[in-house]
């Protein structure tokens, strides 16, 4: 069965129907891309597969637990992470500590312990710092540990970012843009961070990207979306070479 | 940064224990006036005060005007219960600390009720709306009569007469008059302990993984619940804490006077502004800062009573020089120097 099934989810703005009968099912450790133009509904998915809109019609499943209509609290808590189109770090604290806090529900002790410092925080504090310092080695972080978030480059932030929602340990990981704003050696940096997330955290991964390079370097199948709809799915390169998805997206 | 953490709370902790010294040996060598020595109990209780709200401005990034407000409330139950027990209890010290404890949790229980309604709201909204209830407290308490005799309690909102009290029985809280013969059992010592405690829990709390939740969703808190984070319970856990330590901070305040009254002047929103301005001249999420800012500006006016008519306006000038100290570029700038000047010095030696 598939890690996540989508059913015809739909969702309105006002008179406005920004999604109708979105579909897609992701197999257990695929790379999936979502194209489409400007203002074709891309993120407004994203947001309805995270909980942040309720669709107002169709189902969600991830991994057979039905999470339609869940709250973006109880989404990550069962399973899909996510990064934002606009970075949203919490700037104010530190690189290691923002993953810290991606840790939050899988690494516990209780706020008298940590009051008190008990053994309990000690041992727990120790353990998240590791797993932390791992998650950061991946994106090549480690030496920015004690940076606060706000000050590091743009790039890195995308990729702090990504360790973030990995701490949640999540089974389905959603990027919005990952490659928006990076230039080609970052970008050629970041395809291969991706597929080293793919091989050994096993993880499967939904992406929207306008980088063509980047979709046709790495992504395995696609869904086009246009003005809402889905316009066509299928392999990459099947999809890249559809007449139709040239003449709405890529141009004549 | 884990060590710069500890180092600041270390030095906290010791200028507060070295300012402790230094008044102890004035006061033991006889040269603090007694305008001065009424001013130290007062003193610590603003200090927690605004230790207090700085965690719920500075750390779950809520502005609270109604301070004051669970202050009261900490006040009023604290002095309630050391007036009406005081037969059963004989022991002033035990008397004053289960007050504290009381205190503490009444206004962390009010605290938190208000926080769940309130705490929907964000910004300008949720300080007007902490502004109201702040109020709200201070009036109720106004009105409030409660007397004993031998049938049990009474308790009006109208009028002491209305207690209609037996012969022999005896009124706790009077109205506007408020609780009279609260015992003296504050003092700077505890005070200072007090701080301590307090300073103790709000550094520990803000470093800990309930501390990192609290600041992640004054960050951001759409990323915050991305990530899973229980924003509602973060978000009352953080407003509950900050409110207990302004009980506590009231319980302190009651016990040093003998006439305990619900004033604009002492529970009205000037005085929760008045904390909101010790916080924010202090450096907002910097507890060192809210504790010497309570301090300095609780000093300053009766420093400068010899100067009469001039007295509130170097005070507005130290405001905003203090302000400037703290928060503007170049001013952060020179004391960055300073301190890379001192540390660089230090390693010559």
């Amino acid at each position: 069965m598939a890690l996540l099934t989508v059913k015809n989810i739909g969702i309105s703005f006002g008179g406005l129907r920004a999604v109708d009968k979105f579909s897609v099912e992701i197999e257990k450790n695929e790379l999936y891309g979502l194209i489409g133009p400007n203002g074709a509904g891309k993120t407004t998915v994203f947001n309805m597969l995270t909980g942040v809109y309720k669709p107002s019609d169709g189902s969600i499943m991830i991994d057979g637990v039905d999470i339609t209509g869940k709250s973006n609290i109880e989404v990550n808590q069962t399973g899909i992470a996510r990064t934002f189109q606009n970075i949203r770090l919490f700037k104010e604290q530190t690189v290691l500590d923002n993953v810290k806090i991606g840790l939050h529900n899988h690494y516990k002790y209780s706020t008298i312990d940590g009051v008190f410092r008990t053994p309990k925080y000690k041992k727990v504090e120790r353990e998240m710092d590791e797993r932390a310092m791992e998650l950061l080695k991946v994106f090549d972080l480690q030496d920015e540990a004690e940076v606060l978030s706000a000050n590091l480059p743009y790039g890195k932030q995308r990729k702090l970012e990504i360790a973030r929602a990995l701490a949640t340990e999540p089974k389905l990981l959603l990027l919005d843009e990952p490659a928006a704003g990076m230039n080609p050696k970052e970008t050629g940096e970041l395809m291969q961070t991706i597929r080293f997330l793919r091989d050994e955290f096993d993880m499967t991964i939904l992406l929207i990207e306008h980088d063509m390079k980047l979709v046709s370097g790495i992504c395995e199948r696609l869904t086009v979306l246009n003005f809402g709809e889905v316009l066509a799915a299928g392999s990459t390169s099947d999809v890249l070479n559809n007449p139709e998805v040239i003449k709405a997206y890529i141009g004549e | 940064m884990k060590n710069k953490k500890l180092k600041n709370k270390i030095t906290t902790f010791l200028i507060v224990i070295a300012a402790y010294a230094i008044v102890e040996i004035l006061l033991l060598t006889g040269n603090m006036s007694s305008l001065l020595q009424g001013l130290l109990v007062p003193l610590c209780t603003y200090s927690l005060c605004a230790v207090g709200l700085n965690l719920c401005v500075g750390y779950l990034g809520e502005l609270s005007l109604g301070h004051a407000g669970f202050m009261c409330i900490g006040a009023f139950t604290g002095a309630f219960f050391s007036v009406t027990t005081a037969d059963v209890i004989q022991s002033d010290t035990v008397r004053f600390l289960l007050a504290l404890v009381i205190g503490t949790a009444c206004a962390a229980l009010f605290g938190f009720l208000i926080a769940i309604p309130v705490l929907r709201l964000n910004g300008d909204y949720l300080a007007i709306v902490t502004l109201a209830f702040g109020e709200i407290i201070k009036n109720v308490i106004n009105v409030l009569y409660v007397g004993k005799d031998s049938q049990g309690w009474h308790v009006s909102i109208n009028s002491q007469a209305e207690l209609g009290l037996e012969p022999g029985g005896v009124t706790y809280i009077n109205g506007a008059q408020g609780i009279t013969g609260t015992p003296h059992s504050s003092n700077f010592t505890i005070g200072v302990i007090l701080v301590l405690i307090a300073l103790f829990v709000v550094y520990n709390l803000t470093d800990s993984r309930t501390g990192r939740a609290i600041m992640s969703i004054r960050d951001n808190q759409i990323a915050a619940e991305s990530v899973g984070i229980n924003v509602k319970k973060y978000k009352l856990l953080g407003f509950t804490v900050s409110t207990a330590i302004a009980g506590t901070a009231g319980v302190l305040y009651a016990h040093n006077l003998s006439t305990l009254t619900a004033l604009p002047k002492n529970f009205g929103y000037n005085m929760s502004i008045m904390i909101l301005v010790f916080v924010v001249l202090g450096g907002i999420g910097n507890f060192r800062g809210s504790v010497i800012a309570a301090c300095i500006l609780t000093l300053l006016p009766e420093l400068l009573r010899g100067l009469s008519d001039y007295r509130m306006l170097i005070y507005a000038v130290v405001l905003i020089a203090m302000m400037l100290f703290n928060w503007a570029p170049d001013a952060i700038f020179f004391r960055e120097q300073i301190v890379a000047k001192f540390k660089k010095g230090g390693r010559e030696v």
